[in-house]
């Protein structure tokens, strides 16, 4: 794949983001979506993708939120919003849920990350802030399970920090898990060879790598 | 043994040691078995272990145990929450203590001492801050994680429906840890929405089998009223509407 630059326009939104995600989901996957803004990639699913999403708090063919007047207590998702199940739709224990995932029979899990490093090392679960209060939930868990562990971020932080690095300052979430990096200026692929844009948004290949500190690798043509 | 079925959230929970590690059902509100705690606060055990995925949402439940207090350390994975202001209190003024375990590898380590494994090697949190001092081990090319299992003193969960053998069945995604902690516990005490007979309960449905049930609280036709520790509303707890009672 050869890298793309897309001048004529600006950086992506989060849902233009979710649509590129979701696009790249292959048909029939089953999928986990992270909490918060990975939850916009269900939206951007196209009818008949055939994609069943699972919750780790213990179900597949999860649906849609439901809607405010119809919340059932005893059916949330993983971020204790009220959901609804699609036919086809089981439940599972715990212990059954991680299972799957750590046994690798999800196929993609879409994350947020505070940072993720040209290898694919992803920190996503603790600023490590002095008097912040430590809470991993499922992050670890799913980081080293799916198969493909997809990140969608910023590109930057609000300091202009890139959030791509060498290597990761935060605390780690997982060793060399994440293989695609989704992001409003750019999309790379991650791994053992680096980190390789595949597509820029409102930003030239020059410009980019200019703001990054990480060598930015481009697609073989 | 054929489970004790009571009436009497009190007598349910009654005997609940100092010191004992409680295993807590519940993933936020959903299968959090209320009743028991507010019956434990009443109780008055304390220098508790609590092991449950959160730590406490609001002021009722788990918080309201956390703000009696009754608990010494906490053991789950994701502590803070918009509405755990009981806990986040706790913790910074170093009034409890906090373990943090990936989800995963928490279900996974009452799992294992539910089924008398001595420990496991898992792929989650390798690398990570939550796998220091550690034993870890290459098997395969791949590095694993060292977990030792967590047993329960007692566990206080939440079913839909227990026939009097103590075979439960759960609803939705309240199940989440109910039927793991029920094995991990030396007395699992589960309140149960409906108590039906023996044979009511299809044993193709059956979700945790009786074996591992010690004691049953029914809150069919329970009056909570009276029971309410320290004004705390008995919340979730919708009566009219069985159906979602236990979850």
């Amino acid at each position: 794949m050869s890298t793309t630059e897309h001048l004529d326009r600006g950086p992506r939104d989060k849902n233009e983001l979710a649509a590129a995600i979701a696009a790249d989901i292959p048909h029939g996957a089953y999928v986990n979506l992270g909490i918060g803004q990975p939850t916009l990639v269900a939206d951007h699913l196209v009818a008949g993708s055939g994609v069943v999403l699972h919750t780790e708090n213990g179900m597949l063919n999860m649906g849609p939120a439901a809607p405010e007047d119809e919340v059932d207590p005893d059916l949330i998702n993983a971020g204790k919003i009220g959901v609804t199940e699609l036919p086809g739709a089981a439940y599972f224990h715990h212990a059954d849920s991680f299972a799957m995932m750590r046994g690798g029979h999800l196929d993609v899990c879409v994350l947020g990350a505070f940072q993720v490093s040209e290898h694919g090392d992803l920190a996503n679960w603790h600023t490590g802030a002095p008097g912040a209060i430590p809470a991993v939930g499922g992050a670890m868990d799913l980081a080293i399970g799916a198969k493909s562990v997809f990140v969608m971020m910023t590109l930057f932080a609000k300091d202009g920090a890139p959030k791509l690095v060498p290597a990761c300052t935060y605390p780690l979430t997982g060793l060399g898990c994440v293989s695609r990096v989704y992001t409003d200026h750019a999309t790379f692929e991650v791994g053992a060879d680096g980190a390789t844009v595949l597509e820029t948004f409102g930003i030239s290949l020059a410009d980019l790598a200019a703001r990054l500190d990480v060598e930015v690798l481009t697609g073989k043509g | 043994m054929t489970p004790r079925v009571v009436a009497d959230p009190d007598e349910a929970v009654a005997g609940v040691e100092d010191s004992s590690t409680v295993l807590v059902g519940g993933f936020g509100m959903a299968g959090m078995p209320v009743t028991l705690i507010d019956a434990l606060i009443r109780q008055g055990a304390g220098d508790l272990t609590v092991v449950s995925n959160n730590a406490g949402n609001g002021d009722t439940g788990l918080a309201a145990l956390l703000a009696a207090g009754r608990v010494r350390k906490v053991i789950c994975s994701f502590p803070r929450q918009s509405d755990s202001w009981v806990f986040d209190g706790l913790y910074r003024a170093g009034e409890i203590e906090l373990e943090v375990v990936p989800q995963g590898n928490l279900a996974e380590r009452m799992r294992a001492a539910g089924a008398g494994i001595g420990a496991f090697f898992t792929p989650t949190g390798v690398g990570t801050p939550l796998a220091e001092g550690k034993e870890t081990r290459t098997i395969d090319g791949r590095d694993y994680v060292l977990e030792l299992p967590i047993h329960g003193d007692v566990a206080l969960i939440a079913a839909h429906t227990g026939d009097r053998m103590g075979n439960l069945t759960y609803r939705k995604t309240a199940r989440n840890f109910g039927p793991v902690m029920a094995t991990a516990a030396r007395r699992t005490i589960v309140q149960v929405g409906r108590v039906v007979e023996t044979g009511e309960i299809d044993p193709e449905v059956v979700v945790t089998p009786g074996i591992y049930t010690d004691t049953m609280l029914d809150l069919a036709g329970l009056d909570l009223a009276g029971l309410d520790p320290a004004g705390l509303d008995p919340v979730g707890l919708d009566l009219a509407t069985s159906e979602r009672v236990g979850g």
